[in-house]
């Protein structure tokens, strides 16, 4: 299976600290175009950490270090002369918590191309109408458009966001927790969600539900304590791990 | 309480002593309320009584005649507010900047942004005869001077007081509410936004631009109005650069003199040639100008809570 994949993003002897505090020791990770990858581990591990290295998030944090190596389609992505703000528009970024801004449904959606200078309305119809279609929430928001965000339920704020990242047409697309904060039927829609749009996109999920991981994954990570202990099919990774940490983390002897 | 008796005659003497020394409480911080309360009416029963009767129209829109003993107070509800529109192009815009600098683009230990943050705390604490001082010396006789110097060839043009000076001067005064009401609007606004905004591919300037300025729309806006309001009152920042006592034209040019109604009732109490003649003006005048404050801060009130409640939807 692996043959047909291509790397869309890789990372080397990824070493992370936030001050002191060394966070991410020796990671080497391959992700690979059109799947869902997932992150797991217990609170604390570093995969959300790992997770904000791939968009640059942590730039903004004060006394935030990288060293080693993270590449999209093979190009560093911490040179010097990369451009932060069109890296983010090709690796998209979703929240655990969902944070739709205090402006309209359309106007959040049109956020990001705003600010990459699209000014023509057509356009702007157009690819809203197509992000809100891709996030299953065309149907039900179509007529309020002009209405506030803040006004949607949860699980419609966090298909928001959805919709506002896969505006800018992102290649990849990160998703923190997505579902963490959503009721069941919620997260069932966003699992769906996530299902369709690998076919177009490549997906990142940080998650600590481990069933879930199963359920939408092809491919998972395990972290712990800021080490990558195993990496795989998940398939083998929640059947046959090679690792007694692995094994111990998802059979639930410890989370 | 724990070594007290439920129940008996002991217990009942100790109850009964509690009581006493905790009930004055209730009444002695009541009755002072009260007096607090009353003293304000008062305050209020007797302007709006000595002010009411000369209150007409006529009052409004006419100019003081006959030696401030007669007439209107038009002028000074004139220059109060072309006074007050000066000041707020002048404070809004520098108070915001303020804000968004020390919030947004200093680093906070550096020397340049502490040193900025004790200014804004000590210019909060300088007292109002200070600026118009301030402002005397600097925008009149130092700005003022120079630019007649450099421009006009030494003719006598902005050097001296005027409605320029004087709302530039307001504006020092009420620079740290509105930078204050700015930090404190911005400070409400999630990191979660900022994270959404940068995630998306915005730079600095635009996430503020785009989404901390508009939601700090509603802070930014209850501090100009309280600007506003202050400085609307205030007359010893103006008395030296700008505000007169009588002028028989309303200001036009950014060069002239104005009158105002808080200079104004300071002049008809001290310097009126006849004082009981002029009592009813001077009490009208201060209702004026008390109304006017009161529906600045009404208004102040009303803008936040519209706000609000758009934004919490």
């Amino acid at each position: 299976m692996t043959d047909a994949l291509t790397v869309k993003m890789r990372a080397r002897k990824l070493n992370f600290c936030y001050g002191d505090n060394h966070v991410l020791h020796d990671v080497d990770f391959d992700i690979y175009s059109h799947t869902v990858t997932a992150l797991i581990g217990p609170s604390g591990c570093g995969k959300t950490t790992f997770l904000r290295t791939l968009n640059r998030m942590n730039d903004q944090v004060v006394g935030a270090k990288l060293d080693g190596e993270v590449s999209i389609d093979g190009e560093d992505i911490y040179r010097p002369s990369v451009d932060v703000t069109a890296l983010r528009r090709r690796i998209g970024m979703v929240f655990q918590k969902s944070n739709p801004f205090q402006k309209s449904i359309y106007e959040n959606v049109a956020f990001g191309l705003r600010i990459a200078g699209v000014k023509d309305r057509r356009i702007l119809d157009e690819t809203v109408e197509d992000s809100l279609r891709l996030s299953a929430l065309w149907d039900e928001v179509k007529d309020q458009l002009d209405k506030p965000a803040l006004m949607l339920s949860g699980g419609q704020q966090q298909r928001l966001c959805i919709a506002r990242a896969l505006a800018v047409r992102p290649e990849v697309l990160l998703m923190d927790e997505p579902a963490s904060a959503l009721d069941p039927i919620s997260t069932a829609k966003i699992e769906e969600l996530i299902e369709d749009l690998k076919l177009r996109y490549t997906i990142v999920i940080v998650t600590h539900n481990m069933q879930q991981a199963a359920r939408i994954s092809q491919f998972t990570g395990f972290f712990y304590m800021g080490d990558l202990i195993e990496f795989g099919q998940t398939a083998k990774i929640f059947t046959t791990p090679t690792q007694k940490r692995t094994e111990d983390y998802v059979t639930g002897r410890f989370g | 309480m724990a070594n007290m008796q439920a129940h008996g005659p002991v217990a009942l003497v100790q109850r009964r002593r509690w009581r006493r020394l905790f009930s004055p409480l209730p009444l002695i911080t009541g009755f002072l309320t009260l007096c607090v309360v009353l003293m304000l009416v008062v305050i209020l029963w007797n302007i709006v009584a000595g002010g009411v009767g000369r209150l007409t129209w006529e009052f409004l829109t006419t100019a003081p005649s006959q030696g401030m003993t007669a007439g209107g107070i038009f002028p000074a509800i004139f220059g109060t507010v072309f006074l007050v529109i000066l000041m707020t192009i002048a404070v809004i815009p520098l108070g915001v900047a303020t804000a968004v600098y020390l919030r947004y683009y200093a680093r906070p230990d550096a020397w340049f942004s502490r040193a900025v943050q004790i200014a804004v705390k000590n210019l909060a604490g300088v007292p109002s005869i200070v600026i118009g001082l301030f402002g005397l010396g600097f925008f009149v006789q130092f700005v003022g001077v120079g630019i007649d110097k450099s421009f006009f060839g030494g003719e006598v043009t902005m050097g001296q007081p005027a409605i320029l000076w004087a709302s530039l001067t307001l504006a020092l005064l009420t620079l740290p509410v509105v930078i204050i009401s700015t930090e404190e609007a911005m400070r409400a606004i999630p990191t979660d936004y900022l994270e959404a905004s940068y995630a998306l591919g915005a730079t600095r300037w635009q996430t503020i631009r785009r989404v901390v300025l508009p939601s700090s729309m509603t802070g930014i806006l209850t501090g100009g109005i309280l600007a506003v309001s202050r400085g609307a009152g205030e007359v010893a920042p103006i008395m030296f650069t700008g505000a007169a006592y009588f002028l028989p034209y309303l200001p036009t040019k950014l060069n002239d003199q104005f009158m105002e109604l808080g200079y104004h009732v300071y002049v008809l109490s001290t310097q009126s040639p006849d004082v009981d003649a002029t009592l009813p003006l001077l009490y009208s005048t201060v209702l004026v100008l008390l109304l006017l404050t009161f529906a600045l801060n009404a208004l102040a009130v009303v803008v936040r809570a519209r706000l609000r409640v758009r934004q919490a939807v």
